[in-house]
């Protein structure tokens, strides 16, 4: 039996798979922000590596939500 | 008034830290403005500010100005009002639009950043230049201000150097407007959370 991989996006233990990159995991996650910021392990991704950079197991991927209002 | 007078009522071992510190903040509306206020009255050593906008007669139900500072430049207006509070700070007031390109230019050498601009574009080209240009700098944003009432909704929560305070769910549009008291709390919560970061509190969030 293989042992379960996973990672945290925005804290939530999500299970890990092989083609993660950022686009999936804003589909899995149902994330439909309009704007955000995307940081994986404390480093920023920007919107045109969204689908080249994938997420390796156990990554702490935070997605920032922001909102217009100032 | 003298200096000592002013600053009867500061607790001497807080001012000694914080009148060192430098803050900067992109945006003089309704955060920006109310922010910079509380940081003067508080006696943060040097503010730094940026706006490229006049005040409209719309802006006077949120923002720290008044009727005679219509059509005059929002940081120039504001510098006067901030003196008028405290005149023993320094002020450094900049009335240009901030891109990727001129934000270390003004803003390298702050202790921490107050991000106070009113479009999420904005704040996230504001946010990723930070993250790139100095990824252990705390920067403390705004994201989620408008309407009335859902005090208990509004939160902080740390990222890394990031912090953001709001309710992150109030979207400020045409049909859910900013109004004074839930503008003036986050611009408190944000001026707070700063005091708070700068004198090194262990509370982490």
């Amino acid at each position: 039996m293989i042992d379960k991989k996973y990672i945290y996006v925005n804290s939530n233990k999500i299970e890990w798979q092989k083609d993660f990159n950022i686009t999936k995991i804003l589909k899995v996650m149902n994330y439909t922000f309009k704007m955000i910021v995307v940081k994986v392990d404390g480093k920023l991704v920007k919107k045109e590596g969204y689908d080249t950079f994938f997420v390796d197991e156990n990554s702490d991927v935070k997605v920032i939500h922001l909102i217009s209002g100032g | 008034m003298k200096k000592t007078e002013f600053y009867a009522k500061h607790n001497s071992k807080i001012l000694s830290v914080i009148s060192k510190k430098k803050i900067g903040i992109i945006g003089a509306g309704g955060i920006g403005s109310n922010a910079a206020v509380s940081l003067a009255r508080a006696g943060v050593g040097h503010l730094v500010i940026a706006d490229f906008d006049i005040i409209q007669p719309s802006n006077l139900n949120r923002q720290y100005y008044f009727l005679d500072q219509i059509e005059k430049p929002k940081v120039f207006a504001l510098e006067k009002n901030l003196k008028k509070i405290n005149p023993f700070i320094s002020y450094r007031m900049i009335n240009s639009k901030i891109n990727e390109l001129n934000l270390a230019e003004f803003f390298f050498d702050v202790d921490l950043l107050i991000e106070a601009v009113d479009r999420a574009d904005q704040k996230k080209m504001i946010l990723e230049s930070w993250i790139e240009l100095y990824p252990n700098k705390p920067i403390v944003m705004a994201s989620g201000i408008a309407g009335i009432g859902g005090n208990n909704m509004l939160h902080t929560r740390k990222i890394d150097n990031i912090y953001i305070c709001g309710d992150e769910k109030t979207e400020s549009d045409e049909s859910n407007l900013p109004y004074a008291p839930k503008v003036v709390m986050v611009a408190a919560m944000q001026a707070n959370l700063a005091l708070e970061i700068l004198l090194g509190a262990k509370n982490d969030r």
